[in-house]
């Protein structure tokens, strides 16, 4: 997902002069070509997130176009009233992207983990949370949310996870995306979770359990009318995030679910136990603890049938 | 109110000015039941000197790309800019009466274009000099000449993104930006020397890399001159300190760190504007 964001990244700036890149000391030899050809929209805001956020707000106030990028947890919840106040209360069209999203960086700690940063920028009023599933999903993003007018949030992964789409699928911010048809179990992953989501959905077909997959890639907006017709029409609506239970993709459709007459579906969400790592151990290791592997994803769906 | 005319230009009589726009001000607090006077009160001369004689602005075309910018980071001071955006013809002085009136536009820290003029919401300190950083970044990246002004409070600088912009801006020889520091010796509950460790504070923004100058927040003239030549043809940002006067303008608010909460009743409106030669 990073190399495919730095070279859409790449790309884009060709397209639109006005987008502006700001880094927050990451990245290194990442944004080589970009800095070769746009040595004059590259800023390496330094270990120094609050200011960065605001720096792109006041170039978006004067009709630039910045693209934030540096760790998920220092990108957000470092540096979210910065955020609440310069890019969601003044509406700018700002895109932060944050790497490492969830788990990917487990082996550095819980302080490089970022398991709420989905929970605490979707209940800020114009933000788009946009969590690609896939590189293609994440070039697909950028391009999205480069033409809205308002700030988003884009949640990368980390370099070299299974790519699920063959090219581009269409997209549409708050729209999820059907990546695998069925009629009894729909499986809702955003982000990362999306390969397992697809081997949990396989793990469940093996067992006679027809599953639809779909990517959830925007948690706000968030796509009411795929909840509607998923609710209606399966036996079990799981949500897939690696990001805390409280407040997530899955508290989202919770809170949907909670507002409306009881519904065919039931609900099963799958996402972090609400606690620190604090043992040693890399991405793979950390989704087993949380139960976040495709046979414990399968298990869980199979529960609740 | 007399040389209603001459407040739309560069008039000579800034201080009587300034002392009407007090005068607004107190009057705006106490109809509101508002405060933060304290704080409003002593960083009008600033104001009133960047918007007769600095800024490069035109109230007919408030949106217009190659404005100066103004930033009142210390959002609190809310009053004080909507009285002198209004005295300045950005929009109709009435206005002023609706501060912070149910469904009005002018509440007691700005919201986003919440009236022609305004450049940004503040009112959360630590968040204008980030921004205005910002604004002269894009001035260089679209070549348009402009300068950003940011007026920040003493007790603003206790934020950290202060100092984070504050690193920033140099680095990048940015050169077309000012923080004006209305240095009144207070803030909300002590002495802002002594909450942290503040002096010598034009010493700090020297040693973060820029031109620190320390001026009499209350010389109209002084703050014109000063703030007139950003850039300051050092190659680095300019940082403004204005010794000030917290409740400037009115003996009994004067350096009394009460007049930040406290609104004044009618008798103490009448003294005041009596004290300003309105009444």
């Amino acid at each position: 997902m990073r190399n495919a964001f730095a070279d859409e990244l790449t790309r884009l700036a060709g397209e639109e002069e006005r987008l502006v890149l700001l880094s927050g000391d990451i990245g290194n030899r990442l944004f080589d070509k970009y800095k070769q050809k746009f040595s004059n929209r590259f800023f390496n805001c330094g270990v120094a997130e609050a200011n960065m956020v605001g720096v792109a707000a006041g170039l978006a106030l004067c009709g630039l176009r910045p693209v934030t990028y540096t760790i998920a947890s220092f990108a957000t919840i470092r540096c979210l009233e910065q955020i609440k106040i310069d890019l969601s209360y003044h509406n700018v069209p700002v895109i932060i992207v944050g790497v490492g999203g969830g788990l990917s960086y487990a082996e550095n700690g819980a302080t490089h983990q970022s398991c709420e940063d989905i929970s605490c920028l979707r209940v800020l009023p114009n933000m788009a949370v946009i969590c690609p599933g896939d590189a293609w999903e994440v070039r697909s993003a950028l391009r999205a949310a480069l033409k809205r007018n308002g700030p988003s949030y884009i949640r990368l992964g980390k370099r070299g996870e299974p790519v699920v789409h063959k090219d581009a699928p269409p997209f549409v911010i708050g729209k999820g995306i059907i990546v695998k048809e069925g009629t009894e179990v729909c499986l809702l992953s955003t982000g990362n979770m999306l390969p397992n989501a697809v081997e949990a959905a396989r793990g469940l077909e093996e067992r006679g359990v027809s599953t639809r997959v779909v990517s959830l890639h925007t948690v706000s907006p968030m796509d009411e009318e795929l909840l509607a017709h998923a609710f209606s029409n399966f036996r079990v609506v799981a949500t897939i995030e690696e990001q805390s239970l409280l407040g997530g993709m899955g508290g989202s459709v919770a809170e949907w679910l909670a507002d409306r007459k009881p519904q065919k579906a039931c609900l099963c969400r799958i996402g972090a136990k609400n606690e620190f790592l604090h043992e040693a151990g890399g991405q793979e290791h950390a989704r087993k603890i949380h139960g976040l592997t495709p046979e414990r994803i399968a298990e869980k769906v199979v529960q609740k049938l | 109110m007399q040389n209603a005319k001459s407040d739309r230009g560069d008039t000579p009589d800034l201080e009587g000015l300034a002392r009407r726009i007090r005068g607004k001000i107190i009057e705006m607090s106490h109809k509101a039941g508002a405060p933060h006077l304290g704080s409003s009160l002593s960083c009008v001369d600033i104001l009133v000197a960047a918007y007769w004689g600095v800024l490069k602005i035109n109230p007919e075309n408030p949106r217009d790309p190659e404005r100066d910018r103004f930033i009142l980071s210390k959002g609190h001071a809310a009053s004080a800019l909507y009285a002198v955006l209004a005295h300045r013809g950005f929009f109709p002085r009435d206005l002023l009466d609706t501060f912070g009136e149910n469904g009005g536009s002018l509440p007691e820290h700005p919201s986003p274009g919440c009236v022609p003029g305004l450049e940004a919401a503040t009112g959360s300190l630590g968040h204008g000099l980030p921004l205005g950083v910002g604004m002269a970044l894009a001035s260089r990246i679209e070549k348009r000449p402009y300068r950003v002004f940011a007026l920040l409070s003493d007790g603003e600088c206790n934020e950290g993104s202060v100092w984070e912009a504050a690193l920033f801006a140099p680095a990048h020889s940015l050169e077309n930006i000012a923080a004006i520091i209305d240095y009144n010796k207070w803030q909300a509950t002590g002495r802002s020397d002594e909450v942290t460790a503040l002096a010598p504070l034009s010493r700090k923004w020297e040693s973060f890399g820029w031109s620190a100058y320390e001026v009499d927040g209350h010389d109209i003239h002084a703050l014109k001159a000063r703030l007139g030549e950003v850039p300051d043809g050092s190659g680095r940002p300019v940082a403004v300190i204005a010794h000030t006067v917290k409740g400037k303008g009115v003996s009994f608010m004067e350096d009394d760190n009460n007049w930040h909460y406290r609104i004044p009743n009618e008798d103490e409106l009448k003294a005041a504007l009596r004290e300003l030669a309105l009444l």
